[in-house]
């Protein structure tokens, strides 16, 4: 790979510092790359990330079932990728005015990656550098272990989409002093409402009574407020006691198994210890990025558009990036475009806050001449906006800010389709207009994995539990036992699954569905079903 | 075509017929009624926004994956790879894949690729008790207004381009690809190589033909040729001038210019093969049993284009109560037509091809038919006298019986028939029949079936 000329890198610092004095903010080195043909060969299959592990998957045409299921969405191609310095790719002929407007989206890209709080757990390390140690490590290991090294990635790959990024995020900003002790929250959480389950008065009185001590005398309130307690429940301290050995560390499928797996804490398995941490990790860097495609490509479209088109540099190719701005950040008429949408939304949210419409004076107002004509020039659109990318998702930014103002601001509408018999062809309409129809739809296309955990009461060291929460959707069957196979494997002994499966029925022409609980053993490299 | 049925029913019931045969009659002609399933109404393709990426839509670059041709340098080593595999204990990963590729000139062409998939636990969004899922839209419109429509059985775009459908537009063709992927369900499957029978002739044959030309002498002067080289000779010499007129008469000609036609040797290739593929289209085979049987002659095909080296001359012929040959697997692979099934006159086809083309002499001769094992010729009897016919030639006929899920667990008129007449014992080195449920045959079944046909 080439880096792109001195000619082109002025334009690009020079970008920088027009995005920098209208408030993005980004570390000064990025590197720019001309990519060919052939380096996107090697790219692509690696989601650009170029110094990303070997695995043979990535050589071999991977099936897209897209018609029959709706596969997890893999991880998007981007021109920029997340590491330090950033590196963005680019073709090499490009006019320098295509190249201005790409630089300014790709700054807004940077700017995201690096002050998006859902990106956090990517701040402290260059990715590339590390994937570049982990790819000579996994290198090593397969001189001395060959196609096992390959095993371990493999399994370790199934449920790599199941990782606990929340649970991680979680964890930075999970500041001691917000939370009460455990002993606390047991008490109020736990003993009173679930073991006790006592009248809603008593709680309230009991709360009140620890406010009441915590008041008089901060550093003791705790000790003398449980010594009561222990005269009326004699039992709670052992039952906490208990309790509190219960209580693991937060564990998603994969740190579970790596910390407690008795056959890959053998002496002679450490090694794939490395490597199933390698594939969780390398994960665990994509996770942000899928969770925010739309506000992070309206974010750098929104930046783009501002700062090319006030770029004296520009002058004389307004015509020719409108053309290719339109194509990037129009509405379809049927289908989504993250481009379009995140952009609206961003610009829609600046709007509201330019004109006070998000404090609450305005949500009180219930006159629609009021609400209609409220303006009250804060000027506080750009500062919010800020803020917005600092801590929205593409979950929160469409929960919060899909309303029927902005849905009938830009004609937006669900489509639906049906099938006419008669003339043999599958019609397209409009469903709804309805701006709860239409944030739900939107919600529903959103990268959403299953939540599947490990029961501990039901885990020893012969056989690992998984069980599988059911938000109205089956897994998909067809992989199922290839999974648990990897899963036994690492685990080294049986492994159970208890996933719920949709049955369909036709009851007199009408659609009946049916849970089943179903219980999935994988033993001895064979994989069993039964009902639960 | 209904009341072609409905006749042909009458007749049947005139001669007097067995109730599971007017069933399976009846059941024919209500599917004709329904005409078309249902398609598949979904959005994933639209929704799915996350393969919507900068490179594509600022800078136009595609991702790309590795060009199949590339990727067929390792193919060997993926191939032992899936070997060592299974031998550690842990299910094959390398499928074997169908795209419908464009090529240049706009043709397509069926493309079979080594695969894999990467399973993980995902959501199963093909069953959902949710309400029909939706996509986005915007624009002018009223709620319940139609604003754009679509062809419902569209042109197989890319992915595993299965099933069968009315096909049409352009041209399409297998692909040379069908070497490798024979040489691959050779290797991966350990499919037998082929015991040719008799002696084994010459690949190439040799053919004396007035082809070659030469200058000066021959046999047989081409006029044309020789007119024009006469004309190119006279302007070098200035006998002829631009924009003037000239005599004939005046014009030199030479030996070197009177260009001939010479008789010489030609070398031909030899086709050691003809493969007649044969497949019921009628109603009740739409859906999966079409797609099991077309994925099977499709990697039969491979397969013998591996062992022939290319040397497979293939017929396609498709029945419902009528047989006829199409010029193409495309065709074959497509056609889907309701109609009655009749399992007789596509064997009367291949008989009469045979004889009237002489192929039995020249050629060894493969018959391979997929049904879903209907019969409205119940007793079988007419089938029986035409396969009996085609055994003497033949080098192998394959039946695969793949049974609609109504008909999986007992046996089709088709097997009975073939069964009951005694063949399978009399003749097992000529005649194979194979009978599988085609809901649930997995690749490795529809291969496992093609390993008892041929072996």
């Amino acid at each position: 790979m080439e880096l792109i000329s001195q000619h082109t890198k002025k334009i690009m610092e020079e970008c920088k510092e027009r995005a920098r004095d209208a408030g993005l903010q980004f570390a000064d080195e990025t590197l720019e790359y001309i990519v060919t043909n052939k380096d996107l060969l090697e790219l692509s299959p690696k989601v650009m990330i170029p110094t990303l592990y070997d695995y043979w998957v990535h050589d071999v045409e991977v099936l897209k079932e897209q018609g029959k299921y709706k596969l997890s969405p893999h991880n998007p191609y981007e021109t920029v990728i997340n590491s330090r310095p950033a590196i963005s790719f680019y073709n090499d002929n490009n006019p320098d005015w295509l190249n201005i407007m790409i630089f300014y989206h790709v700054l807004g890209h940077i700017d995201f990656f690096q002050n998006n709080e859902l990106f956090r757990n990517t701040w402290n390390d260059d990715f590339v550098g590390v994937a570049l140690a982990d790819k000579r490590h996994i290198a090593n290991l397969r001189t001395n272990h060959g196609r096992w090294v390959d095993y371990v990635i493999e399994f370790a790959r199934s449920i790599d989409n199941l990782v606990g990024y929340f649970e991680k995020l979680h964890d930075y900003n999970n500041k001691p002093s917000l939370f009460p002790s455990k002993k606390l929250s047991y008490y109020f959480e736990n003993f009173l409402q679930v073991i006790k389950k006592t009248p809603l008065s008593f709680y309230y009185n009991e709360i009140d009574r620890y406010n009441e001590l915590l008041k008089q005398n901060k550093n003791v309130a705790e000790s003398l407020f449980f010594s009561t307690v222990k005269e009326k429940y004699p039992e709670f301290q052992a039952l906490y006691e208990k309790h509190g050995e219960d209580e693991d560390p937060k564990y998603d499928v994969l740190e579970y198994i790596m910390d407690n797996s008795p056959f890959l804490n053998k002496e002679k398995n450490q090694w794939m210890k490395a490597v199933i941490s390698i594939v969780r990790n390398t994960s665990m860097y994509f996770q942000p990025q899928i969770r925010t495609k739309i506000i992070n490509e309206g974010w750098a479209s929104y930046w783009h558009d501002n700062l090319f088109c006030t770029d004296p540099r520009i002058k004389g190719h307004e015509t020719s990036y409108a053309k290719i701005n339109s194509g990037v950040t129009s509405l379809s008429r049927v289908g989504l475009n993250p481009y379009a949408i995140g952009l609206r939304l961003v610009q829609y949210v600046e709007d509201l806050a330019n004109k006070g419409k998000m404090e609450r004076e305005f949500q009180k107002l219930n006159n629609s001449e009021l609400i209609e004509n409220f303006d009250k020039k804060t000027g506080k659109g750009k500062e919010t906006i800020f803020e917005l990318r600092k801590n929205f998702s593409d979950f929160t930014l469409i929960n919060t800010f899909v309303s029927q103002d902005f849905v009938d601001m830009h004609n937006l509408f669900v489509v639906g389709q049906r099938y006419d018999e008669q003339r043999d062809v599958i019609q397209y309409y409009i469903k709804s207009k309805k701006a709860e129809d239409y944030k739900q739809m939107l919600i529903n296309t959103l990268y959403h994995p299953p939540r599947v955990f490990i029961d501990k009461e039901r885990t020893d060291e012969k056989r690992l539990f998984i069980k599988h929460t059911f938000e109205s959707k089956q897994l998909i069957q067809d992989f199922i036992p290839d999974v648990l196979l990897g899963i036994e494997f690492l685990w080294g002994g049986e492994v159970n699954l208890e996933t719920t499966e949709i049955h369909v029925k036709k009851i007199s022409n009408q659609e009946v569905f049916e849970n089943y609980k179903v219980l999935y053993t994988a033993k001895d490299r064979k994989v069993m079903k039964q009902n639960v | 075509m209904q009341k072609k049925l409905e006749k042909i029913l009458k007749e049947y019931k005139k001669k007097g017929i067995d109730s599971a045969t007017e069933s399976i009659i009846k059941n024919e002609i209500e599917l004709l009624k329904v005409k078309k399933q249902k398609p598949i109404l979904n959005f994933h393709n639209i929704n799915n926004f996350y393969r919507i990426s900068d490179l594509k839509v600022l800078q136009e670059v595609t991702p790309k994956n590795q060009d199949i041709s590339l990727a067929l340098k390792t193919l060997e080593d993926l191939i032992e790879q899936d070997k060592q595999r299974e031998k550690d204990g842990f299910p094959r990963r390398i499928r074997i894949g169908k795209l419908m590729k464009p090529t240049k000139g706009g043709k397509a062409k069926v493309v079979i690729v080594p695969t894999t998939t990467e399973p993980k636990l995902y959501h199963d969004d093909s069953v959902t008790q949710e309400d029909e899922e939706g996509t986005g839209g915007a624009g002018e419109g009223e709620e319940g207004e139609v604003i754009g429509e679509q062809q419902a059985d569209p042109e197989q775009g890319e992915g595993e381009g299965q099933g069968a459908g009315q096909g049409g537009g352009t041209e399409h063709d297998i692909s040379s690809e069908a070497f490798d992927i024979g040489r691959v369900l050779t290797e991966k499957f350990d499919l037998p190589n082929l015991k040719v029978k008799g002696n084994k002739r010459s690949l190439t044959k040799y053919i004396y033909d007035l082809t070659d030309i030469n200058r000066g002498f021959g046999q047989l002067l081409d006029k044309k040729a020789t007119l024009r080289r006469i004309i190119e000779t006279n302007i070098m010499l200035g006998n002829i001038q631009e924009n003037s007129e000239f005599n004939p008469a005046d014009l030199i000609s030479t030996p070197q210019d009177h260009v001939y036609r010479i008789f010489s040797k030609e070398k031909d290739f030899e086709s050691q093969a003809v493969v007649f593929f044969l497949r019921d289209y009628s109603g009740s085979m739409q859906g999966k049993p079409t797609e099991v049987i077309t994925t099977q002659h499709l990697l039969i095909y491979s397969w013998l284009m591996y062992q022939f080296q290319n040397n497979v001359i293939t017929r396609f012929i498709l029945h419902d109560t009528d047989a006829k040959e199409v010029p193409d697997f495309y065709t074959y692979y497509k056609s889907n037509v309701a109609g009655g099934t009749k399992v007789a006159p596509a064997f009367q086809l291949v008989n009469k091809i045979v004889e009237e083309e002489k192929l039995a002499k020249d050629y060894n001769i493969y018959i391979f038919h997929g049904t879903d094992g209907d019969d409205w010729d119940s007793d079988g009897k007419e089938l029986i006298d035409e396969i009996r016919k085609a055994l003497v030639y033949t080098n192998r006929l394959g039946i695969t019986v793949a049974k609609n899920s109504w008909a999986a667990s007992s046996a089709t008129t088709v097997e009975k028939s073939i069964e009951n007449s005694g063949l399978l014992k009399e003749k097992p080195e000529l005649i194979r029949i194979d009978g599988f449920g085609a809901d649930n045959a997995s690749e490795d079944r529809i291969i496992e079936g093609i390993r008892k046909l041929i072996s």
